[in-house]
């Protein structure tokens, strides 16, 4: 087992898919001569030649279709997005193009394609900059949806991503990139719908994807002091969503707190919540508590920003409600 | 650059050799098969047979004929919503089509698509997008995809004038030139003006009414042509797609053309042109300009016009009956194809 970062598991990742297969293109912007605004993509211009690195203009939406078209065609594009803010900009191609093409075409094309960078909040990057984009995407049937939270994660997923036969939005976190964890040697391709017990527990279900899993760690951590033993289950992808072993460990400890970084209407944990519902109210002892940010657009000043994220103190506070022990 | 107006372009057009006029015969008959069905599409429509939006092509029939004419067979090619003459010129059966639009499980597309969305991957027909300009983005990035394989196949983009001022029109265009530098964007952008983008004319749309010249704030070479002649439209897809096959750089034609159906089903007054402006422009009938040619040529007379008008009938008849009788999409269908593994 090798201690690496979560943005050497994206680089390996990626570079053994590329080493073996020569339809693999990387598009983006500045990912090649000035080698990644993450570093990702650090070297690869030099190794794989601009045929395969694809610098691009700021055409979002431009270089986004452009991918699709590609994949189209046989190619496996995978397009680095600066920020998932920037693809907004690109909505029509991947909501009306890579996720339905396929279907509208009865079947007659597949579209192998990633995108992916981060998401979600960053440091004082404000409002424009700091969003969490999965409600959005898991919401559209065609796509998959992936949001690694660990090293081990980030190198699996992506494995699978470069495998599939659909177009993955492959999300990172920009907080994550210099995380360290132990990724398996060999393969290590980890399936797509398939959570993990990242931690396992009796009384409570903590389920969180991307930087929250880490969150919610470090609040299953403090909750240990005090007597209470929280499983945390890592989504890893949303869609598909692993609704066996959701359901599987909230019918064990009877209890469930569900975490996402973003607003709270309409967002995944509402659909992880009616799931639970849906699924396993008759094990349920208390209602399935909500942890999320604040429902404004991200402010600026340091103090507000820390207000409008969920916390460890934020999580733990939940699983004391839920379970009775305010 | 080179930018020919419509007139000219007319007046310089190429001189026919035997065997091209011999060839075009089988155009010929494809645009008035294609005439036919769009009546029958729009009757179908009418009486409820076919649902949605329905978009025909009349008017414009030999700038997707000229185009298509000029493809090998692994060719590829894009267009819009205005696609069932893309299909038909390329040899989807009539049937199949129909059936599309009838939303039958015969479709070409197993009735998910509709009139908007016909493919036919097997024959280069890449979609079929609802979406105006959507689709210019994934023409570009499939025209690097074949050159990237090592291929020196081909890729059409037709897009219609009220494409042109969105970003999806302009971001591409601008990635294609970058790629073509290297020569890895073998693809002819074709500007199907019909002068109109739904009821906003083309002055109302920009100052620069001479399409064609937007691709020179690009790089990228272009010319226009008039649209209603074959011969034109096919002399200048022949020159311009072996161009781009040899260059891998891309290529944009704007071809002077007219709808002389409503935008769609539903554009029922067309307050935006008049009468007379429509019948002026039928004078320019692509199929009689054709009809004419070939007639000179003494390929075509009043009995083989008739013959030729027969078949057609008969085809679009056969394509009906099929259509009507073909079974719904099964249930278990609803869910299928949504991901490769589904």
């Amino acid at each position: 087992m090798a201690q690496i970062t979560y943005r050497e598991a994206l680089r390996s990742a990626l570079m053994e898919a590329m080493d073996r297969d020569r339809s693999i293109v990387l598009l983006g912007e500045d990912i090649g001569v000035y080698q990644g605004t993450f570093r990702v993509t650090a070297d690869f211009l030099q190794q794989y030649g601009p045929a395969r690195v694809i610098d691009t203009p700021i055409s979002e939406l431009g270089f986004i279709g452009a991918a699709v078209g590609m994949a189209m065609l046989g190619l496996r594009p995978v397009v680095e997005v600066m920020t998932w803010n920037f693809a907004f900009l690109a909505a029509d191609q991947i909501l009306n193009n890579a996720a339905k093409v396929r279907y509208f075409s009865g079947g007659q094309v597949d579209v192998p394609l990633i995108i992916r960078g981060p998401n979600g909040a960053g440091v004082q990057l404000s409002a424009q900059h700091s969003q969490s984009v999965e409600a959005l995407y898991a919401h559209y049937p065609g796509l998959w949806v992936a949001a690694p939270a660990t090293p081990a994660d980030a190198h699996g997923l992506l494995k699978t991503a470069l495998e599939g036969r659909d177009p993955v939005i492959f999300l990172e976190n920009a907080a994550l990139y210099g995380t360290k964890g132990e990724v398996p040697e060999g393969d290590g391709a980890i399936p797509f719908g398939r959570a993990e017990i990242i931690r396992p527990g009796r009384d409570v279900t903590i389920v969180a994807y991307s930087r929250m899993v880490q969150v919610a760690v470090s609040a299953a951590q403090q909750l240990e002091g005090e007597g209470i033993e929280a499983e945390v289950l890592n989504l890893r992808t949303l869609r598909p969503l692993d609704t066996d072993s959701l359901l599987e460990s909230v019918r064990r400890t009877h209890h469930a707190v569900v975490v996402q970084e973003q607003w709270k209407p309409f967002g995944p944990v509402a659909e992880l919540a009616a799931t639970i519902y849906e699924g396993a109210f008759d094990s349920l002892d208390a209602p399935v508590e909500r942890v999320t940010g604040a429902d404004v657009p991200m402010p600026y000043a340091r103090n507000l920003e820390l207000l409008a994220v969920p916390h460890e103190r934020d999580i733990a506070a939940a699983v004391k409600r839920t379970l009775g022990r305010e | 650059m080179k930018v020919q107006k419509p007139d000219e372009a007319i007046r310089s057009r190429p001189r026919v050799s035997e065997t091209e006029v011999a060839a075009s015969l089988h155009w010929y008959r494809l645009m008035v098969l294609t005439r036919r069905f769009e009546e029958e599409a729009e009757r179908a429509f009418r009486r409820g047979k076919i649902g949605g939006y329905l978009h025909v092509y009349t008017g414009q029939e030999a700038v997707a004929a000229g185009f298509l004419a000029a493809l090998r067979p692994d060719d590829v090619f894009f267009t819009a919503y205005r696609d069932h003459a893309h299909a038909l010129f390329r040899g989807t059966p009539p049937g199949a089509v129909m059936a599309e639009l009838y939303g039958k499980a015969t479709g070409i597309a197993k009735g998910k698509g509709g009139s908007m969305h016909l493919f036919d991957v097997a024959r280069g027909f890449y979609g079929g997008y609802g979406i105006v300009g959507g689709h210019i983005p994934l023409a570009t990035g499939a025209a690097y995809a074949l050159r990237y394989q090592g291929s020196d196949r081909a890729l059409l983009c037709f897009l219609g004038d009220g494409a042109m001022h969105s970003g999806s029109f302009h971001e591409p265009v601008n990635l294609a030139a970058l790629w073509g530098r290297d020569g890895l964007c073998p693809i002819v952008y074709i500007v199907e003006n019909n002068k109109y983008a739904m009821g906003t004319s083309v002055a109302r749309s920009t100052l620069v009414t001479n399409l064609a010249a937007h691709f020179d704030a690009y790089g990228i070479e272009n010319e226009q042509i008039d649209g209603q002649d074959f011969f034109t439209v096919k002399e200048a897809a022949d020159r311009i797609v072996a161009r781009v096959r040899t260059t891998g750089r891309p290529y944009a034609v704007e071809v002077i053309t007219y709808r002389f159906a409503a935008h769609g089903a539903a554009d029922l007054f067309q307050p935006y042109r008049t009468k007379e402006e429509v019948e002026a422009a039928r004078e320019r009938d692509p199929i009689l300009i054709l009809e004419r040619h070939l007639r000179e040529a003494g390929v075509l007379d009043d009995e083989r016009v008739e013959a030729v008008r027969a078949e057609a009938d008969a085809t679009v008849a056969d394509a009906l009956q099929f259509a009507e009788t073909s079974p719904e999409p099964p249930a278990d269908e609803l869910e299928r194809d949504v991901y490769h593994s589904s």
